[in-house]
């Protein structure tokens, strides 16, 4: 099969759906002849034009509500938030607008749009380009949050998010986009609410989001050197949620470790817990649930002290050598 | 702009209709059968109908938080209006939304809206929509003098003028953000003056003038019909009723509300619409009886109609 970026899936993913249905197009900060800040959009201004390509001064709020207000009479936006710390200038028309107008509506009106949006640190983008707030929309209910890892995947549930009848809220990582892998060239979905086992394994289950998913599998690798079976799922929709993958992978493994960037107070292991917990997987745990997150700190500059913010390869290595000696 | 004898009568009617329902809305209230708040129009009529009235059916309209009368003048149903303000199940929302929230889709009424200016930036991708999907139809964008100040104000301006959007934004001035008076920071003319600061037209009126309201609403419907691109019209104009139910009336006079009072856009209206014979005395009578004939015959329709199913308390949130 092909292989290309996870950056070029992105764009081959709104490419395909912007020639085959004209109610798609993009609006965002810079993504016309600039390409979008990480050059996602690159080339598209000069296949569809200026009235598909919906290039703004700096006006999140109003570039939003413009997706939000599109979407209400038909039209299926994308929405390019240059980086995700820059959703809380959005997200009054994200939260407050988008996820509530059909429940308010009484079931009347869709907001089939999509928030493109590139959270992680990892660049040395400091503690204003760097964050990880997946948690905040996944809190708020009428919203769907996809947070792809692989290219395969991010052109699948792009495409699919696209078509969704809701607003989602896509998250991509700055890490991921230079990523390869095999990509199909025809167009495909892959539905919302659906994991992925990336790795199959006995000892321990590893949920993890993102690019941790990556650094889990590169973890995985080491840890079968000594012997530690690692399962790596990725349940690649945050919400909704396939509670089913993960809940038998961990009665089949009886012990779970999650990792996530974000930080680990009120970040999204917690809800992945609590999930596991009240499940029947809970009389199969060998040991306590185990969180593996980014430090409760704004992400440091300097690149030794942002490297040891959030998890890294060595640091999940660890957290699963401990689990594994762990009992209840 | 002319106006016919039918259309003087069904202007008249429809101002006592809004009118009435606000009267209703807030018997219906005192009288312990609403469980949420409400904001009341009353005082506003002549904006309301005087702008919606030049629009085409298959126009939009996208409102605010004290949006009953704007609802009304866009053709609502008003068994179904009066019925999602009692909560129940055939309401506009099934119940969901209550007065802040009423929305006629099939009737192009985008809904009112519970923040302050958070119509305003949808507006903007409303009339993207419009322009891509060509089939020449335009938005009016309601407000008030309260979301001017706001940030999603700016924002939306300079949206608007970059793509050139076929939509009017009418700030109604009804001279209060809740307790804030307008007088202390700004004026009808000084909002109207930062149009052209963005770039297209702007125009104060005097919003108890239902006959200076439709002509400065048809120009700029005109204008965003032609494909000119946006305008911003200020309409003047006052709430005798307080804020929403919580208002005590502390910030203002009751000399002031009834100087207010004494200009009240239907009598005007009226009085302009018998001196100009469009309508006898007689009829203008007839217009009112029918207008609180009609909200009578809604709160009926209301107070009879089912409460939602607690079965169904989930259904609307997602799209399946």
């Amino acid at each position: 099969m092909r292989e290309i970026t996870y950056l070029e899936a992105v764009r081959e993913a709104m490419t395909q759906e912007m020639e085959r249905d004209e109610t798609v197009f993009l609006i965002g900060e810079d993504i016309g002849e600039y390409g979008g800040a990480f050059q996602v959009s690159y080339g598209m201004l000069e296949k569809f034009g200026p009235e598909r390509i919906l290039d703004t001064p700096i006006t999140e709020l109003g570039l939003t509500g413009a997706a939000v207000g599109a979407a209400l009479v038909g039209m299926r936006p994308i929405a390019e938030i240059m980086f995700m710390d820059f959703t809380t200038l959005a997200s009054e028309q994200l939260v407050n607008q988008a996820a509530k107008i059909r429940f308010m509506f009484g079931g009347n009106a869709t907001i089939p749009m999509v928030l493109r949006t590139p959270a992680g640190s990892g660049t040395g983008a400091a503690s204003q380009h760097s964050q990880s707030l997946e948690n905040w929309f996944v809190h708020v209910p009428g919203l769907k949050v996809v947070m792809p890892t692989t290219p395969y995947d991010v052109k699948g549930l792009l495409i699919a998010s696209i078509r969704d009848d809701n607003p989602v809220v896509f998250i991509e990582h700055k890490l991921l986009y230079k990523t390869k892998g095999d990509v199909p060239e025809e167009p495909y979905t892959i539905s919302l609410g659906k994991a992925d086992i990336k790795r199959e394994g006995t000892d321990i289950t590893i949920v993890a989001t993102s690019i941790m998913v990556s650094r889990s599998l590169e973890a995985a690798e080491k840890l079968a050197e000594e012997g530690i079976s690692i399962e790596v799922i990725d349940p690649r929709t945050l919400k909704p949620l396939d509670t089913e993958t993960i809940v038998n992978s961990v009665k089949k493994t009886g012990k779970v470790l999650l990792v996530h960037e974000a930080a680990k107070t009120g970040g999204y292991a917690g809800e992945l817990a609590a999930v596991i917990a009240e499940s029947e997987a809970f009389g199969y745990l060998d040991a306590p649930i185990q969180r593996l997150a980014g430090r409760d700190m704004p992400i440091p500059y300097n690149r030794t002290l942002e490297y040891n913010t959030v998890p890294q390869v060595e640091n999940i290595i660890e957290a699963a050598r401990d689990l594994a000696k762990l009992r209840v | 702009m002319k106006i016919s004898k039918k259309e003087a009568k069904e202007l008249l009617h429809t101002m006592y209709q809004i009118r009435a329902f606000e009267e209703q809305a807030e018997k219906s209230y005192m009288a312990g059968k609403i469980h949420g708040t409400m904001h009341l129009s009353i005082g506003q009529e002549a904006s309301a109908v005087g702008s919606i009235s030049v629009l085409k059916p298959t126009d939009y309209i996208i409102g605010h938080h004290r949006g009953h009368g704007l609802t009304i003048a866009k053709g609502a149903d008003l068994n179904l209006m009066m019925a999602e303000f009692y909560g129940k199940e055939n309401g506009y929302c099934r119940g969901r939304g209550g007065s802040m929230h009423i929305a006629d889709m099939e009737g192009r009424n985008l809904g009112a809206n519970g923040v302050v200016g958070g119509g305003i930036p949808m507006a903007v991708g409303i009339g993207i929509g419009l322009k891509m999907q060509k089939e020449n139809n335009v938005l009016i964008s309601f407000f008030g003098d309260g979301a001017a100040s706001n940030g999603a104000f700016h924002e939306s301006m300079i949206l608007a003028h970059l793509y050139q959007v076929p939509v009017v934004f009418i700030c109604e001035n009804n001279q209060y953000a809740m307790s804030f008076p307008a007088k202390d920071w700004t004026t009808s003319e000084q909002l109207a003056a930062r149009a052209p600061l963005y770039g297209f037209p702007g125009k104060a009126v005097d919003g108890n003038d239902l006959i200076a309201v439709r002509e400065a609403t048809k120009e700029a419907v005109d204008h965003a019909r032609n494909g000119d691109g946006p305008s911003l019209i200020v309409n003047n104009t006052y709430r005798w009723r307080g804020h929403s139910k919580s208002d005590r009336n502390r910030y203002r006079t009751q000399d002031e509300i009834d100087e207010w009072k004494e200009k009240d856009p239907i009598l005007r209206f009226r009085k302009l619409a018998i001196e100009k014979k469009w309508v006898t005395e007689k009829e203008a009578d007839e217009a009112e009886k029918q207008g609180y004939a009609d909200i009578e015959s809604a709160r009926q329709f209301a107070e009879s109609s089912p409460e939602p199913s607690v079965e169904t308390i989930e259904e609307g949130v997602y799209a399946l």
